[in-house]
């Protein structure tokens, strides 16, 4: 009964891992697989030789991850805190549906939007052109990109974001909070003496999951909007990669490249989890 | 209920600073969307007066919506989306309740490597260019079945299955057994309609993906005449390229509405299903992810 299912993970999810064998070989797309000559690491030079290309995309990639840890991965905890003061459960309820639904449009949406909004035509310089001020241009800016990129999944996933913590401070004992008022600890003071260390916990486990992720930051998001901001301020790995394969069919230096980033993105997955076991959180792998 | 302490000493002005804040951060989520729909439904001389963006429309005017639906490029793209969600779901279901079920009994054959096969695809993902290549070996290429078959099981999903059936008792399946009901037959009969939330939960998560679903489409269908509706949105809408008469199947002399309307209502038109299946989905996810997360 398991057969259907186990032959389409096989084939489409592990035959590929095969496939990364023309990481070695020098890769033609209408010779059969395997007939093509083996070049070693030849394929590797380009990484090993620090090209400046694939530097430019490591910088980059990197970059956003750092931007992002420290100003996306906050928003989600700052806002379940923010829901969870509430009183009334019907305006949490209300307020957690609007904020859940960005989460389930396609990345295509969610970048069409943002362009009706801060586009050349869009509501804001529309407004600015009406007051008689000079329009920004937010989309073509090569030096706002992180921050254009950061805001997009900001608005998108930070309500989605909220769900774990949401169900973290439940799970906080109020016994402490009675205890903490009755000692004289002001609603600040039991925030940060009470929730916080209640959710501490997951706070590090996620954080290190996203620095197990270091390496993949919105493929989707930034292919479609490169060919506005130029590849230089936009190429992270991913897109080298696509760029450099699929379109201008460097094969073999692209599985190359694509094949280090996943060995060192489950490297940095297991190292991860290893740090969590030492903070004593269990089954990290779950995503 | 259980952390209303710390609210206790109400003061008045840091409540009013909490309502701002979530109201402006509402007002952000859903301001967008509004204008995104007045925007498709607003007259010609409203959308060309204000600039291209009409926060809140004069009129409803269908114009646009007509344009679209007129047997061109956004009504086929908008079919194919349909049948690719519609059939990618299925098979999805079909192939991901099966290998749960299967993981789900106690001693059945090849459990324990099979669940690791299903854990490890979540730990890693092959890349894109081997990817590409094993689905150009087999064909695929502008065929909807590559939009499809690659991502059928999600590994995830599996393991939420599993834990699902996991919790409905043996001694159910035993006593069917005992009726003399074969494996499929308890499958089809008592399991899957004893799971029919988990089902509706799983399956609406796997609709929404194929959906949305954008770069496989980019990357294996290059006819544009197999494009589904993201590659039509990003084209037109994100690309900014001109819809002509022709392409949305009328005579080439037609008058089209402002280019704005067509656009969003393109954009409606994508938004709709979600905007749909949203609140079934909304109902469940919060207790479908943490069994996910808590039991996998």
């Amino acid at each position: 009964m398991a057969l259907p299912g186990l032959a389409l993970l096989l084939l489409f999810h592990y035959l590929p891992l095969l496939g990364n064998l023309i990481a070695f070989q020098e890769y033609l797309p209408f010779v059969p697989l395997g007939r093509s000559a083996w070049v070693g690491l030849d394929n590797f030079a380009v990484i090993f030789n620090g090209d400046a290309e694939f530097l430019n995309a490591l910088k980059n990639t990197l970059l956003i991850t750092l931007v992002q840890v420290v100003f996306v991965f906050p928003a989600p905890i700052a806002l379940a805190l923010l829901l969870n003061s509430l009183l009334s459960e019907r305006i949490k309820r209300v307020v957690q549906s609007v904020l859940y639904l960005p989460h389930f449009l396609s990345w295509v949406i969610v970048i069409a939007i943002f362009q009706q909004i801060l586009g050349g035509s869009g509501l804001i310089n529309n407004f600015l052109r009406s007051h008689g001020m000079g329009t920004i241009d937010f989309l073509g800016n090569p030096d706002g990109f992180i921050a254009l990129l950061s805001s997009q999944v900001i608005w998108r996933d930070t309500g989605w974001g909220t769900i774990l913590f949401l169900a973290a401070l439940t799970q906080i004992d109020p016994g402490l909070y009675e205890a903490a008022r009755v000692d004289g600890a002001s609603r600040w003071r039991q925030l940060w003496h009470v929730t916080v260390p209640g959710i501490r916990g997951l706070i590090i486990l996620l954080l290190i999951l996203r620095l197990g992720d270091s390496l993949t930051v919105g493929f989707e998001q930034i292919i479609l909007q490169q060919n506005l901001v130029g590849r230089p301020a936009s190429e992270v790995l991913d897109t080298y990669v696509y760029n450099n394969g699929v379109l201008a069919g460097q094969w073999g230096v692209s599985a190359a490249v694509g094949l280090v980033k996943g060995l060192v993105g489950v490297a940095l997955v297991i190292g991860a989890n290893k740090i969590a076991h030492i903070f004593g959180e269990a089954g990290v792998y779950q995503k | 209920m259980s952390v209303q302490g710390i609210d206790d000493g109400p003061a008045t002005s840091s409540r009013v600073i909490k309502g701002v804040v979530l109201l402006v951060c509402c007002a952000v989520v859903v301001v967008p969307f509004l204008g995104v729909i007045s925007t498709s439904v607003a007259s010609q001389r409203h959308v060309t007066n204000s600039g291209g963006f009409v926060l809140w429309p004069d009129g409803l005017n269908w114009d646009a919506y007509k344009a679209i639906f007129n047997g061109g490029v956004v009504q086929r793209a908008l079919g194919i989306s349909v049948v690719v969600a519609a059939g990618g779901t299925l098979v999805s279901l079909a192939g991901s309740t099966m290998l749960a079920y299967a993981l789900s009994r106690r001693g059945s054959f090849g459990q324990r490597p099979i669940l690791l096969i299903v854990l490890f695809s979540l730990l890693f993902s092959p890349g894109l260019i081997p990817n590409y290549l094993v689905v150009k070996e087999f064909g695929l290429l502008d065929s909807l079945l590559a939009l499809i078959l690659p991502t059928a099981i999600s590994g995830f999903n599996v393991i939420v299955l599993r834990s699902f059936f996991m919790g409905i008792p043996d001694s159910v399946l035993d006593s069917a057994r005992v009726d003399g009901a074969g494996d499929f037959r308890i499958f089809w009969s008592i399991v899957l309609p004893l799971s029919k939330a988990v089902l509706a939960v799983v399956g609406l998560f796997y609709a929404v993906g194929y959906w949305n679903a954008f770069f496989n489409a980019m990357l294996y269908i290059n006819d544009t005449s197999k494009w589904p509706l993201q590659l039509v949105l990003r084209t037109y809408v994100i690309n900014n390229t001109e819809l002509s008469s022709g392409d949305l199947g009328g005579a080439a002399a037609d008058q089209l509405p402002p280019q704005e309307s067509i656009q969003m209502a393109i954009l409606v038109v994508s938004l709709v299903p979600i905007l749909i299946v949203y609140p079934f989905l909304q109902r469940h996810f919060a207790k479908g992810m943490l069994t996910g997360a808590v039991k996998g």
